[in-house]
This record gives structure tokens, sequence and C-alpha cells, in this order.
């Protein structure tokens, strides 16, 4: 079968017609001038993207260059924007992602291009590490392995699968207006060890994870969860270790204190209250940042949106609030419930 | 540049990161160089788990019996001892570590059953195995803060006075080519799969650790020993994880029947690898097969087991050839997976050339032999890695700080500056490495004979000489893909007529190696090893090892 591939190509040494001057070297950027190359290249129709790519690469253009090694999803290295999301080239049929027999790859613009498909990985592998992502073992470390129920090991595989191929990194809608967030892979990968009941950091990641950057700074696109290749579901994670943080206590900051102001609305009238969330959330005496929000309060009173101090409880407000009492807990409720107290257990009791 | 370090290791898989890990802790300074980031390595590949006799009932002896009967008692004993005996301890170690293997009921490491062995002894993370390890010792490095060059592509050894010093790499992201200066160099390169083709191994196993070693003086051994991995996916070639059958799946033909029977009646699908490729190949052979392939039938195991322990092979059948093995049998064959052979070393990991080391499936020490059980190789990696790194560590701390060697940086840059103006004749890497591979799957594959051999031998000699006129089609110094392929192929040349010699050297049938034209085993003649050094016509041989398990007949 034929397929039209058309590759966003840069080059950093070449130069561009009407520019004479070829452009910057490194710190990478994604503010480059992309060629875009048609390729027609015929190939069986359950051949992947990569098989077109590496096709290209060997016969026709061999200076296309692209990062690739075990050709079947394990190794992580092939991420790109195929038609404009994050995808595994090597997982993706040309018949499934191609549209009237036509794809588009290129390096996912929210990353710095090293050149064509080839991105600049420090940022994401700041990342990893900055999660402190291996185990501080829990004392005393026995001769033989730790003792601990299989679930608990069957728990962390959904994280482990991660194969570090940053297509949740490349689609992060916090991300890309904020650097410094630490990202969907940092934080699934965060949230491995934080529950594994060997270790024995679990505070000093709470701590860490819950400050400016951490966990509260994902806004629940679900981008990560749709984008994974490997089912991680970095989301998931990343609600898992606010549970966590919140039940070890770090309640004093602004993510956990929205949580919190949103649920006692709920709690308390059955609706939301635009008005006091905002402060609640800044902390009712931190009086810098309230002024701060005042611009945007007037944009929301303008809009009709700031009477919700003089609404009622809805009719019927109770039985929500037996609801909330029904399931307990801080925001009334634990989903997994589980899995928390299987956290808060220290491994040998078991 | 010239950058010094104690110790450096070329490659990051788990040999590679294990045997850095065990430098740093040595106090040695310690610096990885690869040309990918450390966890895009192949050790990611490795789906079904880790041996090591731990359980009750089970004793190291067992294990080493085993791994020695899969060997064809081609392997060295002592090695194999220390392996075996060693096993627990590094399983525990990296349980320690962080990786989180499967549990029993009492919480404690639970196993499963893999072919070749006599009781289940296979530890594992579902079937992500060597991607769990491979992660947690990541981690660990980070942890240790040892030196990573990811995406520097080594293109010679530095010999000095007939020791190695060091290597010279290339910068892949900006184009710069160093000499890093060691007192000791550990090479952990991983296999040559791409000598074949097909093959289970990733585009980046191109056998560049064995070459550079082997021009640097260090002997290959046994390379005709390549392993066919009885179950791969028709087509690409992607492996299915030997865990298939450890966890229950039969192998039918095409009229339906477990023929395995016929091959090996006590242990059906999990006798060793090199016993069930070759039914699989007489199958197929003998009109039995469908469409060149036999079936890998896992239905009877539940949908259930089949998503909770075999989520990844799972995935790939409903991937890459669109069959759902929960409700039909996938179609499988054997194909290349990996090589016994490798650079001779020592127990310890030493080469020949003092200063330089080898550790993983790049090296032969040689515990595989004639055909390697599933789930020893991780094993391997880990032990010998450790070895490796310790001695390796000792020994520069006894050697003198490395000085010299900038007229071979110098001398490198030219070599690659004329290679890169080198004009285009007509030849690509890409057009040789395809014909390499196919010669070596049509004439250097389960079976072989002196004339496929020979016709073998003439063709790698031919590509040798066109790969000469080889040209590179990319100008440019930033991301050259095309001039490391370029080096890769002369890399693979080598290991390629390094394996075609050994199989022609070796006249008669033992493990993986398996001569129509010698179809029996030789212990009288053949209890040996075949070394090909660099710049000589003949082989050398080396008697194998054996301490206490006499050569037996094999049967599964």
């Amino acid at each position: 079968m034929e397929w039209t591939i058309v590759v966003g190509r840069y080059n950093p040494e070449g130069t561009i017609e009407g520019e004479p001057e070829p452009p910057p070297p490194p710190p990478y950027t994604n503010a480059v001038r992309k060629t875009y190359q048609t390729f027609t290249v015929d190939l069986p129709k359950h051949a992947a993207v990569l098989d077109g790519l590496i096709y290209i690469r060997e016969y026709v253009d061999e200076s296309l260059v692209v990062r690739c090694a075990c050709r079947s999803a394990i190794c992580g290295s092939c991420a790109m924007w195929i038609n404009g999301h994050a995808r595994l080239a090597c997982k993706s049929r040309l018949d499934a992602v191609a549209v009237d027999g036509r794809v588009t790859v290129e390096a996912a613009p929210s990353m710095g291009v090293v050149k064509d498909l080839v991105w600049d990985q420090s940022p994401f592998w700041k990342k990893h590490l900055d999660a402190m992502p291996w185990l501080e073992n829990r004392e005393p470390i026995p001769e033989r392995e730790y003792t601990v129920p299989n679930a608990m090991m069957e728990n962390l595989i959904q994280e482990v699968s991660c194969i570090s191929c940053g297509c949740c990194l490349m689609d992060c809608e916090s991300f890309a207006v904020n650097p410094d967030f630490l990202g969907p892979h940092a934080l699934a990968k965060a949230y491995r060890y934080a529950d594994d009941p060997r270790d024995a950091a679990t505070t000093e990641r709470l701590r860490r994870y819950s400050a400016p950057g951490g966990v509260w700074d994902c806004t629940h696109c679900f981008e990560c969860v749709s984008v994974c290749p490997k089912g991680v579901a970095p989301l998931d994670q990343i609600l898992k270790l606010r549970r966590m943080a919140v039940e070890a206590g770090f309640t004093d900051n602004n993510g956990a204190r929205h949580a919190d102001a949103f649920a006692e609305s709920v709690r308390h009238a059955g609706r939301l209250d635009e008005l006091m969330l905002v402060p609640k959330s800044n902390g009712l005496f931190n009086i810098a940042a309230n002024l701060r929000e005042l611009p945007g309060a007037w944009n929301l009173l303008r809009a009709g949106k700031l009477f919700s101090m003089f609404r009622r409880p809805i009719p019927g407000v109770q039985r929500i609030r037996d609801i909330f009492k029904k399931v307990g807990g801080r925001f009334g409720g634990r989903q997994e419930a589980d899995k928390i107290e299987a956290y808060d257990r220290p491994y040998h009791r078991l | 540049m010239v950058i010094d370090h104690d110790v450096v290791v070329l490659g990051a898989g788990l040999a590679g990161m294990r045997s850095a890990l065990e430098a740093a802790r040595r106090g040695a300074d310690v610096a990885v160089v690869s040309k990918v980031h450390p966890v895009r390595s192949h050790s990611n590949a490795a789906q079904g788990g880790i041996n090591a006799a731990i359980g009750e009932g089970d004793s190291w002896e067992l294990h080493a019996f085993d791994t020695i009967k899969g060997a064809d008692y081609l392997a060295d004993q002592d090695a194999v001892e220390i392996l075996c005996s060693e096993a627990p301890g590094d399983i525990i170690e990296m349980e320690h570590m962080g990786v989180i293997f499967y549990r029993d009921e009492h919480g404690k490491l639970g196993t499963r059953a893999f072919g070749g062995a006599s009781k289940a002894r296979t530890y594992f993370v579902g079937d992500i195995t060597g991607q769990a390890l491979l992660y947690t010792l990541y981690d660990q490095i980070l942890k240790a803060g040892v030196k990573v060059y990811e995406e520097w592509f080594a293109t010679t050894l530095f010999v000095d006075d007939g020791a190695c010093r060091g290597l010279v790499a290339l910068d892949l992201l900006h184009g710069d080519l160093h000499l890093l200066r060691s007192k000791a160099v550990i090479v952990c390169t991983g296999g040559m799969g791409r000598v074949y083709e097909p093959s289970t191994n990733a585009l980046i196993c191109t056998g560049d650790g064995m070459s550079l070693a082997y021009r640097a003086g260090a002997p290959l051994m046994d390379m005709e020993m390549v392993q066919y991995h009885p179950t791969t996916l028709k087509g690409s070639g992607f492996l299915l994880s030997e865990a298939a059958r450890g966890e229950g799946a039969y192998l039918l033909n095409s009229k339906g029947e477990r023929f395995m029977e016929r091959y090996a009646p006590n242990k059906m699908e999990l006798a060793s690898r090199d016993v069930v490729s070759r039914a699989e190949t007489t199958e197929i052979k003998e009109g039995r097969g469908i469409d060149g392939c036999v079936l890998l039938d896992c239905r009877h195991l539940g949908r259930d087991v089949i998503l909770r322990k075999l989520p990844q092979i799972h995935e790939l059948a409903l991937d890459f050839v669109g069959v759902d093995m929960i409700t039909d049998p996938v179609p499988i064959r054997p194909g290349m997976h990996y090589i016994m052979g490798g650079i001779k070393t020592d127990v310890k990991g030493r080469t020949r050339v003092p200063g330089l080391y080898a550790a993983g499936e790049c090296a032969c020490v040689s515990l595989h032999g004639g055909n390697r059980l599933g789930a020893n190789s991780l094993l391997d990696t880990l032990v010998f890695g450790r070895h490796s790194g310790g001695d390796a560590a000792t020994y520069a701390k006894e050697t003198p700080p490395t000085t010299g060697g900038e007229a071979l940086l110098t001398d490198e840059q030219r070599r690659l500056q004329a290679l890169l103006e080198r004009p285009y004749r007509g030849e690509t890497h890409a057009r040789l490495r395809l014909e390499m591979g196919q010669t070596m799957d049509t004439y250097v594959a389960v079976e072989r004979d002196a004339a496929g051999l020979e016709t073998a031998l003439k063709k790698i000699r031919e590509l040798q000489e066109r790969y000469a006129r080889v040209s590179v089609g990319d100008k440019g110094r930033i991301y050259n893909q095309a001039l490391t392929f370029v080096l890769e192929l002369g890399y693979m040349l080598d290991c390629a007529e390094a394996t075609v010699r050994s199989a022609i050297a070796r006249t008669e049938s033992r493990g993986a190696h398996y001569r129509t034209d010698y179809p029996h085993r030789n212990d009288d003649e053949w209890l040996k090893h075949v070394l090909i050094v660099h710049g000589k016509d003949e082989p050398e041989y080396l008697p194998v090892t054996i301490t206490r398990w006499q050569p037996e007949v094999r049967t599964y």
C-alpha cells in the first residue's frame, strides 16, 4: 500500500532559504522553523509509522534522524507528534493513524528540537531526578527479601510499566504553561516509590510533592491518561499522591485548601460557592494574595458570577450531607481506601 | 576534549550499570558511556524473569546442573558454579534496591517455571522483569551519582603499550569527538542481533563492544552459538516471552498436535530453547507448519492469567499481528535472539588485554555454552557485572594514571572526516546490512552445513570488501545517525565473520549449533571452545573446564 508521510524537519546546521545565518546552537528551543517534507512509501497495511520512517532513513534520505531501538513499544525512544498528538511511532499502525493514507509526524512543539524528530530530553530527565526516584530502605533491612503481600507489589506494576517515552509530558497542559511542573511521568514515578511498603521516606516525598510544581499543579485535563502507550494513567497516580499527602497532614497549601473548600461548599450548600473558593484556597488571611485576586473578582462581578453569597443551600441538601457522612473521611470518601490503608500500615506488622 | 576517569564502562544495560555501581562502591571514579540513554538499553526487552535457587527443595547445584545440561556441556563449570551459587544474593540485593518482584501467598518471593529448569526458580515482575530491573538500577546509579555520558558513540578503544586505557567516543548531540582516558574499560554492549534479519533484538544491538574488543586483541569465543528463540512473532520477529510456555501455553502444528511430544516427551514445551526451535523447524520443514509458522496457544490459560501475568505479550500480538491470544492461537516461528559466545573473559570479567573487561551478553565467560537457559541472561549481567566492576576498581587502584592518547584522538577525527567525505558509489549501509542479515538467517541459522557456511563466509567477505565503498548520506555534525550506522555495520561484519568462521570450525552438533552434516555431539574431539583472534586465519581452541558434572546424553 502507498502511504504519504509528511515529516516536520529541522536541521540545526542547515540554512533555510532567505536566511543567511544558520539557527543558533543549543540550548534547544521549540521556536524553530521546521520544513515539512513529503515522502511516499510502499508498506504493508499493518506497518507502523516507525517502519515508514526507518524505510525513509535507510533508502530515501539518510539524513533523516529519529530515535528508535526496540520497535515494539518497550524502549520508549520514538515518542513524537503524530497528527498532532504524542504517540510512539512504533505502536502507531499506519492504517490506524493515517487519514486518507496521509500522516504527519514531527517533534512535539512543547519540546526543544535537536534535529528532525530528535528532541531535547534533558528537562524530562531533570524532572525524573527531582521526583527522588529511588527506594530509601525501611530499617532494618532484612537479610532476605522484605515480606510484603503480592497485592502491594502488583499495585505498583502499573507505574513500573512506564517506559519514559515522554508522551505524557509532551501533551501535558500544565507543563505547557508552567515548565516547573514536575510532570505526569515524574509524579507517576513518585507514587511508585511513595507507596512502596519498603520505603522509609514517604513523609519526605509527600512534603516534596506538595510543594509548588507538585501534585496540586495538575489541572486534570486527562491528556496524560489518553496518550500514555502503556496504560500508566499518570493522573490517577497524581490523585493517589494527593490523598496520601493530605492524609499525612500536608494541607498548608493552595491545592489542599482548594480541595477542602470545594468539598465543604458542596457539603454545606449542595453547590459551589465561587466567591469563597478563591480566598479559601489562598487562605482567608493571606491578604496579599487575596488582594491580587481583586481584578479577577471585578471581572466575575461584571459577568454576574459573584452573587453566590446570597444563595441558599439547594433544596434537599440534607441528602447530600448524608452522602458525605456515609462515606466519611476528610473529603468524604477514599475511593481506594484499602490501598491507602495498606500504605498506612507499616510493613513489618504485616 | 580529553576526560579522565578511573574506570569507563561502555554500555548502560544491566551489566553496564551493575558494574558501574560496583566500581563506584569500591571508590573508583567511574563513568558510563552509552550510545542511547540507559533506559533505552535492550535489557528492557527481557520479559520472563531471572533465575536463582532460593526456594526450599532447590539448590544452587541443581541450578548449575540445569545450566550445564542446557549448555550441552560447553559451559565452563567453574564459572557456572559462581553464577548459580551467588545468584540468590544478587536477587535479594535487587529486591532491596526496590524491584517489585512477584510474591507468593506468604509475601515471600514467588516463582514461575521456565524452560530447561528442573525446578520453578524464575523470579519475575509480570512480563517486564528486564524493564523493572533496568529502571531500578538506573535509579540507583542516579542515587550514587555515577557520571553518564549518554548518546555518546564509541569509535575505538585506546590501547597503550598492550593495555586498554580508555576509548574515543562521539558525542552525538553536539558532534564532538572525545578521548575518555581511564585505567580500565568494561565493555557491556550486549548482543549482535542485527547481524541477523530478522531478529528479536533492538536496532541498537550491533555488536559494537565485541568488535572493538576483538580489534583491540581480545579473542571472540564460541561465536557459532547463536540462540534462536522458539516463539517470535510472525513477520516482525518480535519476542513472545518463554513466560507464556512457563505459564502453560502449548505449541501446536497445522494438525493441531502438541508436537513437542515427539521431541521432548518429559519437558514438552519447556525443553531447552535449542531443542524446541529445532523441533519447530522440523515441523515446518516437513509440511506441518502454517505459512512458515507454528502456533502458540494460550487460550486454555484463560483471560485472567493472560491479562495479569502476560499483559505485554498479549498487547504485542494484538498490535503487531492483530491476534487476541485470549481467543486465538498466535503464529510464531524460531527467530534469532541471543548469542552465547562473545569476548572471552575469565570469571572476573578480564579479557586477554590488560585493563579490558567485558560482562553481559557481549562477554563469554562461558556460562551458557551451546545454549542459554531462559532467565539466566539477566542473572549473568548482574553477577558478572558485579565481578567485573569490582575487579576493575581494584585494578584501577594499582594502576598509575594514564597519559597520552591525543594522537589517537586526532587520528580518529581524520578517519571519521574521511568517511564523511567519501563519495557515493552505489553502496549504502542499509542494503549491505540487509544482505548480511538474510545471509546469516539462511545459512547460519537453526540448521547448518559446510556448503551453506562456506557460501555465507564468501558473502561476508564480499560485503567486507563492499563496505570500504559505503558512503554516509548525512554530512552534518549534529546527531549524524548515518555515520553511526556505517560504523555499526563495520562492527557487525566483524561479528558475522567470527560467527561463520567458528561455525565452520566446529564439525559436530552441540546446543544451538546443529550441523546436518555432523548431526551428533562429539565429546572426544569437541569438548572445547573455539576462539577467533583478530589478524589470525586459524581459530584457537581452549578446553572446557569441567568440575563435577561429566557430560551425559541430553534429553528432555
